[in-house]
């Protein structure tokens, strides 16, 4: 006990006022959410200490592991975020997990606020007979497959069926469906995983269909991913006519976005609707109106097809119109299928409160108690997993804003931040990864991808990881 | 007379050539190598002939001067004057970041907008019929006076605590 309050003495003698009195501030997922809270603060904020914790030992959450390989513009927004984390007074920390390495409890003990925004990683399911097909996959973890997340870099996928059904329809879906049906010399040019590249260029998929239990005037995809997948070569995309039956003449009356969607999925329909016999043409199949009710499999537990329930909408008002199953019955057969109907956060530690997927808040503020760092929320974990990077961007700027008046009303700044986490880290994680470790593997990835002619070559293994940043 | 009308026709000859080229590069520039980050916004004005003064309205309504120049992307001119205008994908057409209200009278008079930023503007929150992207905005000579208009929030919904529509 002795030395070790001597050495916090001698360390708080060494250690400059000036580091003494600045708020410390944690924030825990280093994607966009977190980024652009800490951008926020150290904007506003003259004087801030602020540690980004982050599960894994590369930064940019979602818009390295979550954006499209064919979007590279999307990922722009990672020499901002660079700009941020390079500020002498942001300290990034990769390969910390909470709950595991470290404790909510302890991060609210040894810091003024403590942000949350690890995102929502685990995807829902639906909850239908044989969803444990073989065959039956997520499309999250397709997509983490892709795009070189390190959990999803042994996941298994069977393109060597002809048929494969989406189910879902907001904008994941269609990045899945474009993945599946772009040529393959396209995605070449991106930084998609080797491990992707080799097996979708072994695809035997001719079809992939797009499931939704609602109509066209409710699809959840926007008009850029839409237009992507109409533009895309050797590729035809076919609608159901019947979907589409009283949609024209309400089309005048839709709001600005809605509009122009509808009107482009119209002029879609009103083109070339034929199935050819040329081997080069793929399909691409969007089907309204069906709610997946079972998967069919055969005595090996393999997909077959899918049982759809057919839905009609209720409701006079168009926002307010609900969907109700029907008697009629539809079987699409297919050899695969994507469950991509939204993700959900996970319950990092036990000390998190979790409520239909996301941590309950008011304007980000989780809770307060009497001696602890407040609690803050951001990004999808506190706002569900809907939007694009505005959405969030908007979200953490107010969170920032409402941490901002909080730290400045405090007295006096005595916690003692990373200091103290890292003793309670270095019991049984010795492998922190920090900004300078980033660069060493960043350098790396983009080598790599020289040597094949693409942006960058991801790192798909942790340790791997480690192992560059520590060289 | 004669020499400052020569030495305009000599800043309009300058000025041509080069406005033409910046406004098609800027629409393609995810495919051009030549992408300007913002460093010529950061140039004063070589003379008064290059000037265009404009305005910026914050989402709180606080009124920001700036004396911009022809050529100046409205986006990095906001950044160099430290307006909270964010621009996250760097005026590649990615995002919706920048976006911004542009009074009908000016509205007119810019370059119509193209169908890739019409697209990401469909997915702005608070769209509104003079909504544009401030990356996309170019200054000439003409939106001498323009005010641009920040929305009054990047959609704050979520904190307020709307309930966001599951997909």
């Amino acid at each position: 006990m002795r030395p070790k309050m001597t050495y916090k003495l001698l360390k708080r003698a060494l250690s400059t006022s000036s580091y003494r009195s600045r708020p410390q501030v944690c924030i825990v997922g280093a994607g966009p959410a977190g980024f652009y809270a800490a951008m926020h603060l150290t904007k506003k904020l003259e004087s801030v200490n602020i540690d980004i914790l982050e599960k894994l030992p590369v930064p940019f959450g979602l818009i390295r592991y979550g954006v499209a390989p064919d979007h590279p513009e999307v990922k722009n927004v990672i020499n901002q975020f660079t700009k941020v984390a390079q500020q002498p007074n942001v300290n990034f920390y990769g390969n910390i997990t909470l709950g595991k390495d470290v404790h909510l409890h302890q991060l609210r003990q040894h810091y003024d606020a403590v942000l949350l925004s690890y995102g929502a990683e685990e995807d829902k399911t639906l909850g239908i007979e044989n969803e444990d097909a073989t065959n039956v996959v997520a499309a999250r973890r397709f997509v983490g497959w892709y795009n070189g997340l390190p959990c999803d870099k042994d996941f298994k996928v069977d393109l060597s069926g002809r048929t494969a059904v989406i189910l879902g329809q907001g904008n994941v879906a269609l990045d899945v469906a474009r993945i599946l049906l772009m040529p393959i010399d396209e995605l070449k040019k991106t930084d998609i995983t080797e491990h992707a590249l080799s097996a979708l260029s072994e695809s035997k998929l001719k079809e992939v269909y797009l499931v939704g239990r609602r109509g066209p005037l409710q699809v959840a995809f926007t008009i850029k991913e839409l237009r992507e997948q109409l533009k895309l070569k050797n590729c035809r995309t076919i609608w159901n006519e019947k979907d589409f039956i009283g949609v024209e003449k309400i089309v005048p009356d839709l709001p600005r976005p809605r509009k122009r969607l509808t009107e482009l999925m119209l002029k879609s329909l009103n083109e070339n609707q034929t199935v050819t016999d040329d081997d080069q043409i793929k399909y691409f199949k969007p089907v309204f109106f069906r709610s997946p009710n079972k998967f069919l499999v055969d005595k090996n537990n393999q997909l077959t097809g899918i049982e759809l329930t057919c839905t009609k909408l209720v409701g006079d008002k168009l926002e307010e119109q609900r969907c109700v199953p029907t008697e009629e019955k539809d079987v699409i057969n297919c050899d695969l299928a994507f469950r991509s109907i939204g993700y959900k956060s996970v319950q990092a530690d036990k000390d998190l409160i979790l409520k239909h997927g996301v941590v309950e808040n008011n304007k980000g503020i989780v809770e307060d108690s009497a001696g602890l760092g407040k609690l803050y929320v951001a990004g999808w974990l506190g706002t569900g997993p809907v939007g694009v990077i505005l959405h969030t961007m908007g979200n953490a700027f107010q969170v920032a804003k409402v941490m901002l008046e909080n730290l400045n009303s405090i007295d006096s700044y005595n916690k003692g931040g990373f200091t103290e986490i890292k003793k309670i880290i270095s019991e049984n994680n010795s492998n922190v990864i920090d900004w300078g470790g980033w660069e060493k593997i960043d350098k790396y990835e983009k080598e790599q991808g020289k040597l094949k002619g693409k942006p960058r070559e991801k790192v798909c293994s942790v340790e791997k990881m480690i192992e560059i940043a520590q060289k | 007379m004669f020499q400052t009308a020569l030495k305009r026709l000599l800043v309009l000859q300058k000025i041509k050539p080069y406005q033409a080229p910046v406004s098609s590069q800027i629409r393609k520039i995810h495919v051009t190598p030549n992408l300007r980050h913002g460093e010529y916004e950061w140039q004063d004005p070589k003379s008064e002939d290059e000037v265009v003064n404009i305005t910026y309205v914050d989402k709180d309504g606080n009124r920001i001067k700036v004396r911009g120049k022809v050529g100046d992307n409205v986006m990095y001119l906001a950044h160099r004057h430290d307006i909270p205008m964010e621009g996250a994908c760097e005026a590649s057409l990615a995002c919706t970041t920048c976006h911004v209200y542009v009074p009908p009278d000016y509205f007119d008079k810019l370059p119509s907008s193209e169908e890739k930023e019409d697209d990401l503007l469909d997915m702005a929150p608070f769209l509104k019929e003079n909504s544009r992207l401030g990356c996309q905005i170019t200054l000439t000579k003409d939106l001498e006076g323009m005010e641009v208009q920040l929305p009054k929030a990047t959609r704050n919904f979520y904190v307020d605590g709307h309930k966001p529509k599951p997909h």
